[in-house]
């Protein structure tokens, strides 16, 4: 990662944008918060900031206000009525404010896309678009304006940017506003440098290999941590044993376990499968498993805020969480939202478990790719038997386009790439 | 599809007859709709063969092309049909009403009524597009030239054929569209597609169950295929010979019975839709129908250039922003106008219905500069409430009241209230919902969305291609990238 930085500064002073890929958990963040440090001391401001939510523009602000030199303001720009959170408020050295002019003198300025979609005027010389992969085009075209040259960072391999309107009006068009910011913006500007980060500091040696055959099949990407570097042990053991036992165990051991329930059609939110996840997040912590790596090599206990359970759809979460005690820090979401974040543990509720159908939202990469790669340690998958037949049933049937270009990875080959794997890490019920 | 449709799919199985998965009808109904069932010639791409067309079940009027290969003949097709459309489409452009626009800062006028096509399937609204596209640029001069009434007809089949883009919209509806939003059947969505199978399953004839009657309908000499594309055998045995017999009445008569049938069918449809209660919400998205043919008709009126073939940057943009708004509103009306099109967010977790069980009506909010009236009311709700503290709900019964869910504990949702009481301190009799009352509360808003800003066609960015070049009519317009 190291050495990549100084080339995506230099690229940046000599064209108008830059690209760098990001596979998951590839020092991402790092990157922004270092190029914003160099282009602080080279004097490259004022600087504009542009994140995808909130939360996002919210950690970006906190690790940029530890890793610039003091003094240097950095401005929010974020909607009327919006509070700031303690780890923003805390620091004097950033202001507030729903107006470029309340901002004071901060040369850095960041907020969300939507937000600086609301300004009509003012030009920044240096642009930043965090999650650039995260944005849709016709968010580009209302941002563009406001900056000269602009750094593009993001994961190509995450879930794409979507609406509620389904349309075929845009497509081949170079500026089609449902795609991401990044295809639109490498259309119009094919010579414009891409930059690739090699290695993913997130997945484990177990995981890294796995995921970047799916999902990043022409990059590819190795894992930072070699074999044995990181472990997860069970500290108590289990009492008569059982599928749950056997799954957590095997995830344990090699990083991965497949928990396969009985084929059978399901509603989407199958009851057996979300108490089977539910069960399995609880069962890593009464196993009292700890997690030895790089950064705890004499272990830190897996605590429930470590552990997080992933799956398609909200009703799906919310039924997974009806199984939890109430009190329980165990993250349950869809993969949208646990993009950019990272556990020692995950359980995946597969997206096509029990379905009779195989759609293109359930066969998307992102979708998946999302949801296998949120872990530093282990992940289990949870599924209804019969996902590859279910697959070789639903051959990918999308209508072909002309001037669309072919986009890879395709889903129903990630998906059989990842049940292939899975195959020998699977427990039967 | 969501729980709720499965579940009325699978009664429909069960019952034998499609099932209702609406209480109100959710398009609106021309008292005099434009029926138009259009045929095309198979092998060659997009080559009109026949339409039926009428606002009247008595009179329906045959357009025939005696031989589709014939470009003139074409021509001379969409010269007839643009002689009915277009005069279709004038009838309406006379009473005028005066309604505010832009937030009440300005008023315009707006035809009372509006034209409504109806087809019979989704291929019918492909036709109307393509057909459009194909007309809309010719030239009434010069070589090729058509009849002047040919590219009127274009922009008018694209202006219907964007409306159907639109949701909400009502101005170019397919049958099988509008059936299938209403009633579930106990088939595929595939065979859905086909009216005959469709209608089959919701008015089976007596003595029939709904898949009987869709089995017969499978059967192309008992109902012929609804179109644009005909049936196969009838294209080999009966057409083929009859086009190259040069016999017009011989043509005539073999057409005309493939199309009538859908006729019937059609209107079977129009009233079927039309023995449904509208619901509430239905007049006020057709006004912005009637809003957006007054616009065109003055467009056209102003001289205004035929719709591009592609949108530009800036244009896609807006366009899928406009979109996108009128679903969202699109999916709220519906839902309040419907309990049962509701039931599909309740079991979603995105509404959930209860009774009130506490309600503090005269509660002040004193913790701002100025006190304000905020009463709070306990919803007990038997649905699972999957929205947390801090979400604001709507209920479709008090469309002005906001309420933010301050706690959720078990079973009991606390709202906050606000909107809809006056301006007091002291809430109007009747405005804060009382003890006992049952409410249902979504997350769904019909409120007024601010449009976004986009930047000009002229401020394009580079990262789009920067601005395009100026629109010049040409000869060359009607040409296609491929033909």
């Amino acid at each position: 990662m190291t050495d990549v930085l100084p080339g995506v500064l230099a690229d940046l002073t000599s064209h108008r944008g830059v690209v760098v890929d990001s596979p998951p958990g590839a020092g991402k963040s790092t990157l922004v918060v270092k190029a914003t440090k160099e282009m602080v001391s080279s004097g490259q401001l004022p600087l504009m900031i542009v994140a995808q939510t909130n939360e996002q523009v919210d950690d970006l602000i906190s690790r940029l206000i530890t890793a610039l030199p003091p003094g240097v303001v950095i401005g929010r720009l974020s909607a009327q009525g919006y509070v700031p959170t303690p780890r923003v408020a805390a620091h004097a050295s950033v202001t507030v404010g729903s107006k470029v002019a309340d901002l004071g003198p901060a040369l850095i300025v960041i907020g969300t896309a939507a937000k600086w979609a609301t300004l009509n005027d003012g030009q920044w010389p240096w642009a930043i678009v965090d999650e650039a992969y995260q944005m849709r085009s016709d968010m580009l075209l209302r941002i563009a304006n406001r900056f000269d040259k602009a750094l593009f960072v993001g994961d190509p391999g995450q879930l794409d940017p979507f609406s509620v309107v389904e349309s075929e009006r845009w497509n081949g068009l170079t500026w089609d506003p449902m795609q991401s910011a990044v295809a639109v913006l490498l259309r119009h500007n094919p010579h414009l440098p891409v930059h690739r980060l090699p290695v993913s500091w997130r997945l484990p040696f177990s995981a890294a290999p796995v995921v970047s055959q799916a999902f990043y099949p022409f990059t590819g990407f190795s894992s930072g941590t070699g074999d044995g570097d990181r472990r997860l042990s069970l500290t108590t053991a289990s009492f008569g044993g059982g599928p749950v036992d056997a799954a957590v165990e095997t995830a344990a051991a090699t990083g991965w376990a497949l928990y396969e329930l009985p084929n059978r059609h399901t509603l989407r939110t199958d009851a057996e499968a979300a108490a089977a996840c539910a069960s399995l997040a609880q069962r890593f912590l009464e196993r009292g498993a700890v997690a030895y790596s790089e950064q705890a090599p004499d272990g830190a206990p897996v605590t429930a805020s470590r552990i997080a359970i992933g799956a398609a759809h909200r009703d799906q979460v919310a039924a997974i969480r009806s199984y939890l005690p109430p009190s329980s820090e165990i993250t349950v979401d869809t993969a949208n939202r646990l993009q950019g974040r990272e556990y020692d543990v995950t359980i995946v509720l597969h997206p096509l478990s029990g379905r009779r159908d195989a759609t293109a939202f359930h066969l998307e990469s992102g979708r998946l790719c999302v949801l296998a790669s949120r872990h530093r340690h282990a992940c289990v998958v949870v599924a209804r038997a019969g996902i590859p037949e279910l697959l070789d049933a639903h051959p990918s049937t999308e209508p072909v386009h002309l001037n669309v270009p072919v986009k890879f990875p395709d889903g129903w080959e990630a998906n059989q790439s990842i049940m292939a794997h899975l195959n020998g890490h699977r427990v039967n019920v | 599809m969501s729980a709720l449709t499965a579940l009325a799919r699978a009664s429909a199985v069960q019952a034998g007859v499609a099932q209702p998965i609406a209480t109100v009808r959710h398009v609106h109904l021309s008292s005099r709709p434009l029926v138009f069932i259009p045929l095309s010639l198979a092998g060659e791409a997009h080559a009109p063969l026949a339409a039926l067309v009428g606002s009247s079940v008595e009179s329906p009027q045959l357009l025939v092309v005696p031989q589709p290969r014939n470009r003139d003949q074409r021509f001379g097709f969409a010269a007839t049909l643009a002689e009915i459309l277009v005069s279709y489409v004038d009838s309406f452009c006379g009473e005028t009403e005066t309604v505010a626009v832009d937030r009440g800062r300005d008023v315009r006028e707006r035809y009372v009524d509006a034209p409504q096509i109806l087809v019979p399937n989704g291929g019918g609204i492909g036709f109307v597009r393509l057909f459009g596209r194909s007309t809309r640029f010719r030239r009434t001069t010069g070589e090729w030239a058509v009849d002047p009434a040919v590219p009127l007809l274009g922009r008018w089949l694209t202006f219907f054929a964007e409306r159907a883009e639109y949701p909400g919209s009502s101005m170019l509806v397919s049958m099988t569209g509008a059936l299938g939003m209403h009633w579930a059947t106990g088939q595929s969505s595939v065979e859905d597609a086909n009216l005959a199978a469709l209608l089959g399953w919701i008015a089976p004839p007596a003595g029939m169950t709904g898949a009987e009657a869709a089995l017969e309908a499978e059967d192309p000499l008992r109902w012929p295929p609804a179109g644009p594309a005909t049936d196969p055998t009838f294209d080999n045995e009966v057409l083929a010979p009859a086009i190259e017999s040069g016999s017009l009445s011989t043509l005539e008569k073999a057409l005309r019975d493939q199309l009538e049938p859908t006729w019937e069918l059609m209107w079977r449809g129009v009233s079927l839709l039309r023995a449904l209660p509208a619901g509430s919400r239905v007049e006020r998205r057709w006004a912005d129908d009637r809003g957006a043919f007054t616009g065109y008709v003055e467009y056209v009126a102003e001289g205004g250039f035929p719709q591009a073939k592609l949108d530009v940057a800036v244009a896609a943009a807006q366009r899928l922003a406009k979109l996108e708004r009128a679903q969202a509103l699109y999916d709220a009306q519906r839902a309040y106008d419907d309990p049962l099109v509701l039931a599909e967010y309740r079991l979603t977790g995105e509404a959930f219905a209860g009774s009130v069980v506490a309600s503090s009506p005269d509660r002040l909010d004193a913790s701002g500069k100025k006190r304000v009236l905020r009463p709070h009311i306990t919803v007990r709700s038997d649905d699972p409430v999957r929205l947390g503290p801090g979400v604001t709900v709507v209920s479709p019964a008090r469309p002005a009241q906001k309420g933010r869910i301050v706690s959720v504990s078990g079973s009991d949702v606390v709202l906050e209230l606000s909107g809809g009481m006056g301006r007091g301190l002291t809430a109007p009799p009747g405005s804060v919902p009382e003890v006992g009352e049952r409410l249902t509360y979504t997350t769904l808003t019909e409120s007024y969305q601010a449009p976004a800003a986009f930047p000009s066609r002229d401020e394009t960015p580079w990262t789009h291609g920067g601005p395009p070049a100026e629109y010049v009519p040409d000869n060359e317009d009607a040409a296609e990238e491929w033909s």
